[in-house]
């Protein structure tokens, strides 16, 4: 499937903050069989607009229409791909460590340290953990502790990016 | 400024949008507006007798006069029915306005009485569609909604509209301009990428128009046939296309794809460069992709930035109205050498002309030939089938006519409410609708209406007593299974099909339109076709249905299997 750019793909969108807008732009990705990997929401600094991060593996000629359908939909104010351009971007997650050990504990700070996480929480056997990073690193951290753990439990946020500050502007 | 109740704003706004004719359907939620539309006189109120068929009669209304469709339908199941004709408008690009009842804003969500969700039901068959939460926004989106269905790629928008925000007093203000900032149709032509198609078009050596339904949607009929007359460039069309330039016209050739003539698919196959104007490529249109205009470079002007490329691969690409990329293609455009080109594409239509085999009884080309014959002017409404494939193939559509028919969508029982949408817009202009005997069925109850309106329509019915075009799939790839195709059977000959008499074809169409108050010609043989037209065309306020009895063994050819390739046509049994 790689020949035809099969690949995970990044769009930042401006949207009209309105009732059903959500429902649409997810409606487009399901009704046109689109990939939808994550999606993210929020208001923006014009609280009439919100603006959304969306992830899609998809091929170019996918990704062509994807932009395109977006483009079209009245709600939508501006598509920007994120694909080539500069952009930072994190994902927060959290994740819970139950049934711990000591041993388990000593585990978790020593995760913490080599990732820069947070332990935001602490109990008689459990622990709570934040990881702020890049969605990627994520995945690679919840593997890690599926296997280093007997109980855990996950809930991650979606990616949110921002173009970097280009170098003109520096 | 005096406050004024939303259903007073909503009556002033269709006069200040120059709405003559809306087509409604009453209920609780509606009411209020009801009455007040009963105290004006500058709106006509048509009343269907179901909002399945009324979507359509807006819809043709507006296919044929160019204007916005208006529907007014109440809240829950009046809502829902609107569905296949939302869709059947947004896969043709049809600019209607839906407004639809709603409960009041406290018991949305409640399950109330005849409460549903229309706008997440149709949103992904609509262009927009919004509920009116607020009595001040009502006037802005009222004004929004006109201009998103007749702008851009036209398309329907659904309004859905509370009891209690439209009984709201509030401002007696209606816009004078709209400001959407997600929406700002592209109007102009990119004149570099023109000039570089049209720069192609003077290189090719078998250069192809491929017409769709832009051309029709965007009037620019006129335009387009001067740039075939200038070039010498011949023209296939879609079945949407049909009429791009006059049927009769040297250069044209055809209809293409699926029932498309031998020449034309010919021409698709070898042609070097396709250049197309207002079609997405529909799979109807190309068979199997990947072998779809195997030799050609394609140019591709569309309104729609996402129907280019979306499914065949472009190598010019121009987002631009029809007309306004014609009109300035006309600035630059010389004649071109087309002769030799011109013979090859002959010799193919000499080889497989279109045309049906003769038959001493009567076949459909017998009459569809009848009206290109009788009507020098007029509007053909069809439904969805065989006979729409066969008046696809042989109808004439010259400047004075025009082809009206759920394309995209393909949806059965368009024809009849078609022509009476069509026959409101178009008072003075003969309005013949062609359906099937399945098809007719699915919105008899129009002939109400159609009476009641005092509409001369003249309803053509195919009756094979089949539903025959996927009776024609079961005969050529099922091996004659006609299973759920036809219309006779039933209790009596449930799984004794051949054994036992066939039950009574039903309805007596003759005695349903006297039922109905309108009035019915049988015609059984070709002798009294023509006769039937000539007086079915004198009448001035009665519908007329003409019956006319065909062959199930008639099939539509030629065919390009399901999934084929363009080449690969089967041409006759």
């Amino acid at each position: 499937m790689n020949n035809n750019g099969m690949k995970k793909r990044w769009i930042s969108l401006y949207v009209e903050n309105q009732v059903g807008v959500l429902s649409k732009i997810s409606g487009l990705f399901s009704g046109k069989s689109y990939n939808l990997d994550s999606l993210t929401v929020g208001t923006t600094e014009d609280p009439t607009v919100s603006r959304m991060t969306i992830a899609t593996v998809s091929d170019d000629e996918t990704f062509e229409q994807i932009k395109k359908q977006l483009n079209r939909l009245v709600e939508v104010i501006k598509v920007i791909d994120f694909t080539d351009v500069f952009v930072r971007m994190k994902e927060i997650l959290y994740v819970k460590v139950r049934k711990c050990s000591k041993d388990d504990k000593v585990e978790c700070f020593q995760i913490a340290e080599t990732f820069k996480a947070k332990i935001i929480d602490y109990g008689k056997d459990s622990v709570l953990l934040e990881f702020v990073q890049t969605a990627t690193k994520n995945d690679a951290v919840i593997k890690l502790m599926k296997e280093e753990f007997a109980s855990i439990e996950v809930v991650r946020g979606g990616s949110v990016g921002i173009e970097s500050i280009s170098m003109m502007e520096r | 400024m005096k406050k004024i109740s939303g259903n007073k704003l909503l009556v002033k706004a269709l006069r200040e949008e120059q709405v003559d004719t809306i087509f409604g359907y009453p209920g609780a939620c509606t009411i209020d507006i009801s009455d007040e539309l009963y105290k004006q006189d500058y709106t006509k109120v048509i009343l269907p007798r179901q909002e399945v068929a009324l979507v359509h009669e807006a819809d043709a209304y507006a296919r044929s006069t160019g204007k916005t469709g208006v529907c007014l339908v109440t809240s829950g199941p009046g809502a829902t029915n609107l569905v296949t004709g939302l869709a059947t408008a947004y896969y043709d690009s049809v600019p209607l306005v839906c407004f639809t009842g709603q409960v009041s804003r406290h018991l949305i969500g409640n399950d109330a009485f005849q409460e549903v969700d229309i706008i997440g039901i149709t949103r992904s068959i609509t262009k927009y569609g919004v509920t009116v939460r607020n009595r001040e926004d009502l006037g802005r989106i009222l004004k929004e909604a006109f201009y998103i269905a007749r702008t851009g790629r036209p398309g329907p928008v659904l309004i859905d509209l509370p009891k209690d925000v439209m009984g709201e007093l509030g401002s007696a203000e209606y816009p004078d301009e709209v400001n959407i900032r997600g929406y700002k149709p592209n109007t102009h032509v990119h004149v570099g990428q023109l000039k570089r198609a049209v720069k192609m078009l003077s290189k090719a050596k078998k250069p192809l128009f491929l017409a769709g339904g832009g051309i029709n949607i965007a009037h620019a009929n006129e335009e387009f046939t001067k740039l075939v007359d200038v070039t010498n460039v011949p023209v296939v069309t879609t079945v949407m296309g049909r009429g791009a330039v006059p049927t009769t016209h040297p250069l044209y050739i055809g209809n293409l794809g699926m029932h498309g003539a031998y020449a034309c698919n010919m021409a698709v196959n070898e042609c070097d460069l396709l250049f197309s104007i207002g079609t997405r490529f529909n799979d109807r249109i190309t068979g199997k992709l990947h072998s779809f205009a195997p030799n050609a470079q394609i140019v591709h002007i569309d309104i729609d930035t996402a129907a280019i490329s979306k499914n065949v691969q472009v190598d010019v690409p121009i987002v631009a109205d029809a007309k306004e990329a014609v009109t300035k293609m006309l600035e630059y455009v010389t004649p071109f050498e087309t002769g030799k080109w011109m013979d090859t594409i002959e010799d193919w239509k000499a080889e497989h002309p279109l045309k049906m085999k003769k038959k001493p009884i009567m076949t459909p080309q017998d009459v569809i030939e009848a009206i290109n014959r009788i009507f020098d002017e007029a509007i053909i409404v069809t439904d969805v089938g065989q006979h729409q494939m066969f008046t696809a193939q042989f109808i004439e559509i010259t400047e004075k006519k025009k082809l009206l028919m759920s394309g995209g969508l393909g949806t059965m029982g368009y024809g009849m409410p078609g022509a009476i949408g069509a026959k409101i817009g178009n008072p003075d202009t003969p309005v013949i609708s062609i359906s099937g005997d399945g098809g007719f069925q699915m919105n008899s109850q129009e002939l109400a209406t159609a009476v009641l309106e005092e509409l001369p329509i003249i309803s053509c019915i195919f009756n094979n007593n089949n539903l025959g075009m996927v009776r024609q799939w079961q005969k050529l790839f099922y091996g004659k299974r006609y299973s759920m195709t036809c219309l006779r059977s039933g209790a009596a000959c449930r799984g004794k099909c051949g054994e036992v008499e066939c039950p009574v074809y039903t309805p007596d169409f003759m005695k349903l339109a006297d039922a109905y108050g309108a009035k019915g010609i049988h015609i059984t043989k070709k002798e009294e076709i023509e006769p039937a037209f000539r007086e079915a065309m004198k009448s001035t306020k009665t519908p007329y249905i003409l019956e006319f009895d065909i062959d199930p063994e008639d099939l539509v050819y030629p065919m390009v299997k399901p999934g084929g390739t363009l080449e690969d046509l089967i041409m006759d049994c």
